[in-house]
């Protein structure tokens, strides 16, 4: 299976990755050479089996509704790139 | 060289204290860790203050049960106050706000943190290559690799810079550095030990679990960390058993498996005889050996990337240039701030394993991957309870090969991913295995693999001890000069 550079482009844009445009080739073949180990899973028949999300088949635990954690936004933010007024700062979303 | 059991002995003694045997320690990565690089922070000044608490604990009759004992973390394991990269220049500003459940038990038990070690990135590699402050060297070798991911915390042990360390398993990442380094590491059952603070790289895979000179040390390490945590959501409610108590039991009658599906093509002749003589060991320990058949192991690891890939292209999707870690400059706008921050953050092999996640979890590529890989899982599973009907443990080699040259298998990512051959499919599974010294081949350690059925840390652990009492493998150490 071989990807085409505007498959990478497209797959790169959902994943919100930047790739330069000169590194694309080699992204279509390096992707391409993995699809192709992947492709090894369908050697294998797997009609009727069900799938496995957990090793121990354990179901998702709920918990009580209530609040645990304190508040420490200050604490939080103080790692933050851009904060003003305890919001995150980004780049204007609305024109 | 002392191992975590001797310290843990002396410090009971008396015949020294946690700050001296910290100091010693600090010194000696001062001295060596030049030309190693396992460690990306070492953190000196709050490792002596944990020191001194723990000598003014002993002297109150308060000691915990790791009281005084010095440990290197994994910089993956969030830490609360210091810098926490994952080895990443994405998370290189990112000083944690919080500790990891696992950290927060080895603190609570009295340990003392000398510091946070080397990894590949995000934990995606087999060779430590893919750090972002450069690799850790395998200390039997310089030109040659540590292992990965956990490369940082076998390098440590294995030169000495601390009797024990904290690493994550997602496909290997404390067996193989364990192997390759000539350690003792452990891979604990899925949900055995909590992922709470641990950074997220494939969640129904990843475990946290000791990595140290012995069987021995691995237990009491395994003890300080194992059991429940309401805080990770797969984490099991069970009893966790003493794992010093059966030590020393007898391992007469024994059943040994050997898939023979991992003495196949593609095994080194060096490791397969070093292999075959810890099996003969086995045998005159009074172990049955008997051959198992793991008929799907052949499709592990491409079960295993669609699986792994697939869950960090969700995960990783956080590091987006808000809230923490890196954000490029001049964004124009909200797309380019996710979009720069993201490409300039990320190595070649995290934006290549996104990637391919995003692909096959995109419209339409479901079931061909994502599901596929899960209903293979099953099927690999299957495979081991099959076996475990009719033996006690699985043993195998840990890698198809000794430690390889730096740089050896970089451009190649497929030809990296086969390294993890015999390790992958215990995580598929979700079993427990350690990785112990077994002998060496062309003067480099190699590892003997040791899988059990869930929960089954104990009889590991034993399995292993044994082997350790009756040999010396474990305790042969590389010459580290300055």
């Amino acid at each position: 299976m071989s990807l085409k550079s505007e498959e990478v482009i497209a797959i790169a844009h959902l994943a919100r990755l930047g790739i330069e445009d000169a590194a694309i080739d080699d992204y279509a073949r390096d992707l391409s050479r993995i699809l192709d180990l992947v492709a090894e899973m369908n050697t294998v028949d797997t009609e009727g089996v069900a799938p496995m999300a957990h090793p121990l088949d354990a179901a998702q635990r709920l918990r009580p509704d209530a609040i645990t954690e304190t508040n420490q936004r200050d604490k939080f933010q103080s790692i933050a790139p851009d904060v003003e007024a305890g919001l995150y700062r980004v780049p204007k979303v609305i024109e | 060289m002392q191992t975590l059991t001797q310290i843990r002995d002396g410090l009971a003694a008396g015949d020294f204290s946690s700050v001296e045997i910290t100091r010693d320690l600090l010194d000696r990565i001062a001295a060596t860790d030049g030309a190693l690089n396992a460690y990306i922070t070492v953190t000196e000044a709050q490792a002596l203050q944990q020191a001194e608490a723990a000598d003014r604990d002993r002297a109150a009759g308060n000691a915990g049960p790791l009281n005084g004992l010095p440990l290197a973390i994994k910089d993956i394991f969030c830490t609360d106050g210091v810098r926490t990269s994952c080895a990443s220049r994405m998370l290189d500003n990112f000083i944690a706000p919080y500790d990891a459940t696992v950290i927060a038990r080895l603190r609570d038990a009295g340990s003392v943190m000398l510091g946070k070690t080397n990894m590949d990135e995000f934990a995606m590699g087999s060779s430590n290559e893919s750090s972002h402050y450069g690799p850790a060297r395998n200390p039997w070798d310089r030109d040659r690799v540590p292992g990965g991911s956990s490369g940082g915390s076998a390098v440590a042990v294995a030169a000495g810079m601390a009797p024990a360390a904290l690493g994550t398993d997602t496909g290997g990442s404390i067996r193989q550095p364990a192997a390759f380094c000539g350690i003792t590491g452990l891979k604990p059952t899925y949900g055995r030990v909590s992922r709470y603070g641990m950074i997220a790289y494939a969640s129904s895979l990843d475990q946290g679990g000791p990595m140290a000179r012995s069987a021995e040390d691995c237990a009491l390490l395994l003890q300080g960390i194992a059991g429940f945590d309401e805080r990770d959501s797969t984490s099991i409610d069970r009893e966790v058993p003493d794992y010093g108590a059966r030590l020393d039991d007898g391992i007469d009658g024994l059943r040994i498996g050997l898939p023979k599906q991992y003495f196949a093509a593609g095994l080194d002749d060096g490791v397969a005889r070093v292999i075959d003589a810890a099996i003969d060991e086995y045998r005159r320990l009074g172990a049955e050996v008997i051959e198992v058949d793991l008929p799907n192991s052949g499709i592990a690891i491409p079960a295993y990337y669609v699986v792994a890939m697939a869950e960090c292209s969700s995960n990783l999707s956080r590091f987006d240039g808000v809230r923490f870690g890196h954000r490029c400059d001049d964004p124009k706008d909200l797309e380019d701030l996710y979009k720069r921050s993201r490409a300039e953050g990320f190595g070649d092999e995290v934006k290549r394993r996104i990637l391919i996640g995003t692909y096959a979890l995109s419209a339409g590529y479901y079931d061909a991957y994502y599901l596929k890989a899960q209903k293979l899982r099953r099927l690999i599973s299957n495979d081991f309870q099959s076996a475990f009907e009719r033996v006690d443990l699985i043993a195998g080699p840990t890698t198809p090969t000794p430690a390889f040259p730096l740089g050896d298998n970089r451009d190649d990512p497929v030809a990296m991913y086969l390294q993890d051959i015999y390790t992958i499919s215990v995580n598929l599974a979700g079993l427990p295995a350690i990785s112990l010294p077994a002998g060496f081949s062309d003067g480099l350690p190699v590892g003997l693999q040791l899988i059990g059925n869930y929960f089954d840390e104990a009889r590991l652990l034993n399995a292993a001890h044994r082997f350790q009492q009756a040999t010396d493998w474990h305790l042969r150490q590389p010459e580290v000069t300055a």
